[in-house]
C-alpha cells in the first residue's frame, strides 16, 4: 500500500520455524509453545492475538533472546537468534522504567551504556522526549507520571536505540479506556513514520485489528499459530471511522469466532464432561 | 513541602496526642514513685523505682560532668565503628552472594549457621581472640549489624524485576554497567532499610556488651552509657540507671534519624512516591 522512496531498509525479518517450549522436566514439564511457526515481516506492524496465559510472553522471551526454544528456530535477517540484542527492542507489560531514574535519564540510559556521543544522544533524547510530549517532564522520576506518560517515555527510551525490531508486549494493557485510544493513534502515528519492523502481542481486539498491518492468531495452550489474517485498511486510520468500517467490522467477527473456539477450549481446561458440555453449548448458540 | 512537613509534626492534633500522652505517662509514673509518701501504700512496680522529678535533678547535675558526656562518646564510637564497618563488609558480601552463583553456593550455608547465633553469645569468645577489651566489643557490636545489612542487601539484590535487567541488556548494557546503574540503585533501598535495623540491634547490643565486659579496659567513664547504667546498679544509684536508660534512647533515635536523613538522600526517588 505504501511504495518506498527512501532506500530499502535492511531486512530483519523474523522467522519461527517449529519452534516449542518446555519448561521443566519429568512429570512436571509443560508444554508452553508447541510446533508453532510464523513470520514478521520486515517493516510490517505485525500483531499477535490469542488467549490471555497462552504463551506469548514465553515466545516474546525467545524472540527477544532472554530464552532458548527447546526445539526449532528463531532467525532474525536470517541469523538464529542466539540472545539478547539491541537490535531487538522489547517494550514490556509492566512499565520497565528505572524507578531510580528521572525521565531523562531514563532515555538516555541506552546511549551512555554504549557510551555513544554524548552530545548527539542530548539532542536526540531532547527530540523524542518533545515527540512524545514529556518535555517538560524530564527531571520527574516514573513514580511521578502517569500510566499513560510512563509509557511514552518507556517508547521514547526504546526509539532513541533506534532499534531494528520494537517487541511490544501488552504495552497499554492496565491504562484506562481514553488513555488507551490515545496511545493507539500515537503509536499508529509513530510507526507510520518511520515503517520499522514492529512485533506487537495483545489479548485486545480492537486495538489488535487498529493497529496491524497483519493479524496473527494463536491457539491456546500449547500455543502455536492458528492462523493469519491481513488487515487491509489504509493507514492511517481513525478510530471513529474503525467502527463504521465494514471490513473492520468483518474482521472483529472472523477474529471473535476463532479466538471463542480457543477460549472455549481453555475453559473446559482438558475435562472430557466440560468439553462436551461446551461443545453442545456452542452448537445451540451457533444456530 | 519540607517546612509544612515539620509544622505539621510540631502543630495539630497528632502532635498534641503526644504531648498528652508523655504528660500523662509522667504524672502516673510521679504519682506511683511516690505513691508510699502520698497515700501509705506502695504501688506495685512503679513505687519501686526513683519518681521523674529526682531523675530529672539528677540528670541536671550529670549534664555538667565530663564523664556523662564520655560515656555517651564511647557508647557513639562503639556503635558507629562497628556499625560502619559492617557495612563495608556487609554491603560487598550481601552483593556478591547475589550475583555469584558459585559464590553464594559457597558461603550462604555457613553464614546461614552463623546467623542465628546471639552477638551476645560471642561475648566470651571474642574476648579470648582479641587482644583488647575494646576491639572484642568492637566486634560485638559489628556482628549486631552485619547479619542484618547481608541478608538484607541479598535479599533486595535478589528480587530486582528480572525486566530492568532485561531491557538494560537489550539496549547493549555491559554486566558493569548492569551492576553499576541498575543492580546497585535497586538494591540502595534494601541496603537503607537493612542499615536502619541494623542500627537499632547495634545499639542493643553495644550497652549488653559494655555490661558484660566491665566497659573496656579503662573502666569508669570509658565504659559507655551501657557500663554506666551497670555501676550505677552496682552503686545503687537508680536515679542514674533511668538517666542512662532514657540517654540510650535518645542515642540511638539520633542514630536512627541521621540513618533516615543520610537514606533519604540516597534513595531520592522514593520520596516521589
Amino acid at each position: 500500500m505504501s511504495t518506498e522512496t527512501s532506500t530499502p531498509k535492511k531486512s530483519n525479518e523474523i522467522v519461527a520455524t517449529n519452534v516449542s517450549k518446555t519448561f521443566g522436566a519429568g512429570p512436571f514439564a509443560k508444554e508452553v509453545i508447541k510446533d508453532c511457526s510464523f513470520t514478521i515481516e520486515s517493516g510490517k506492524l505485525t500483531v499477535m492475538i490469542g488467549p490471555s496465559g497462552c504463551g506469548k510472553s514465553s515466545l516474546i522471551q525467545l524472540i527477544a533472546g532472554f530464552d532458548q526454544p527447546t526445539s526449532g528456530s528463531i532467525t532474525i535477517g536470517g541469523r538464529p537468534i542466539e540472545g539478547p540484542g539491541k537490535d531487538r527492542l522489547v517494550l514490556f507489560q509492566e512499565s520497565a522504567l528505572f524507578p531510580w531514574m528521572t525521565t531523562w535519564d531514563n532515555v538516555m540510559y541506552g546511549p551512555r551504556a554504549r557510551g555513544e556521543d554524548a552530545k548527539e544522544s542530548s539532542e536526540q533524547a531532547e527530540f523524542l522526549l518533545r515527540k512524545v510530549g514529556l518535555e517538560a517532564f524530564r527531571d520527574k522520576y516514573p513514580a511521578q507520571l502517569s500510566g499513560g506518560m510512563q509509557r511514552r517515555a518507556e517508547l521514547a527510551r526504546a526509539m532513541i536505540n533506534k532499534p531494528e525490531v520494537m517487541i511490544l508486549d501488552e504495552p497499554f494493557r492496565g491504562l484506562d479506556h481514553m488513555s488507551k485510544e490515545l496511545m493507539w493513534e500515537y503509536y499508529a502515528s509513530l510507526y507510520e513514520e518511520d515503517r520499522n519492523t514492529n512485533f506487537f502481542v495483545t489479548t485486545d481486539i480492537d486495538e489488535a485489528i487498529f493497529l496491524a498491518d497483519r493479524l496473527l492468531i494463536m491457539t491456546n495452550l500449547p500455543t502455536s499459530t492458528r492462523s493469519m489474517i491481513e488487515i487491509d485498511i489504509p493507514r492511517p486510520r481513525n478510530i471513529e471511522e474503525m467502527a463504521d468500517n465494514e471490513r473492520a467490522n468483518e474482521i472483529k467477527t472472523e477474529v471473535m469466532t476463532l479466538l471463542h473456539e480457543e477460549a472455549m477450549k481453555s475453559f473446559s481446561g482438558g475435562s472430557k464432561a466440560a468439553a462436551d458440555f461446551l461443545d453442545a453449548y456452542s452448537k445451540r448458540a451457533g444456530k | 513541602m519540607n517546612i509544612k512537613k515539620l509544622l505539621g509534626k510540631f502543630s495539630g492534633r497528632a502532635a498534641l496526642r503526644g504531648v498528652f500522652a508523655i504528660v500523662v505517662f509522667i504524672a502516673i509514673w510521679e504519682f506511683g514513685a511516690r505513691s508510699l509518701d502520698l497515700i501509705g501504700w506502695r504501688v506495685p512496680f512503679v513505687g519501686l523505682i526513683p519518681p521523674p522529678s529526682s531523675v530529672l535533678t539528677t540528670w541536671s547535675n550529670l549534664i555538667m560532668e565530663p564523664s556523662y558526656w564520655q560515656s555517651w562518646y564511647m557508647s557513639f564510637l562503639r556503635v558507629f565503628t562497628g556499625f560502619i564497618v559492617a557495612m563495608i563488609v556487609g554491603i560487598p558480601l550481601g552483593l556478591y552472594m547475589a550475583i555469584n552463583r558459585t559464590f553464594y553456593g559457597l558461603a550462604f550455608p555457613s553464614f546461614e549457621i552463623l546467623r542465628p547465633i546471639p552477638p551476645l553469645a560471642w561475648v566470651p569468645a571474642s574476648i579470648i581472640f582479641w587482644p583488647t577489651q575494646e576491639m572484642s566489643i568492637a566486634f560485638v557490636t559489628f556482628l549486631g549489624a552485619f547479619y542484618t545489612i547481608v541478608i538484607n542487601v541479598l535479599g533486595g539484590a535478589r528480587s530486582i524485576n528480572r525486566q530492568y535487567l532485561q531491557a538494560a541488556q537489550s539496549m547493549g548494557a555491559s554486566q558493569w554497567d548492569i551492576f553499576r546503574r541498575i543492580v546497585l540503585p535497586a538494591t540502595l533501598p534494601s541496603i537503607v532499610v537493612g542499615s536502619a535495623v541494623g542500627m537499632g540491634i547495634t545499639w542493643e547490643v553495644v550497652v549488653a556488651a559494655e555490661m558484660i565486659s566491665g566497659g573496656g579496659s579503662g573502666g569508669g567513664a570509658s565504659g559507655g552509657l551501657g557500663f554506666f547504667i551497670w555501676s550505677s546498679y552496682v552503686g545503687g544509684s537508680y536515679e542514674q540507671i533511668i538517666v542512662g536508660m532514657i540517654s540510650i534512647g535518645i542515642a540511638g533515635y539520633f542514630s536512627s534519624e541521621l540513618l533516615r536523613k543520610l537514606g533519604g538522600r540516597f534513595t531520592p526517588w522514593l520520596k516521589t512516591r
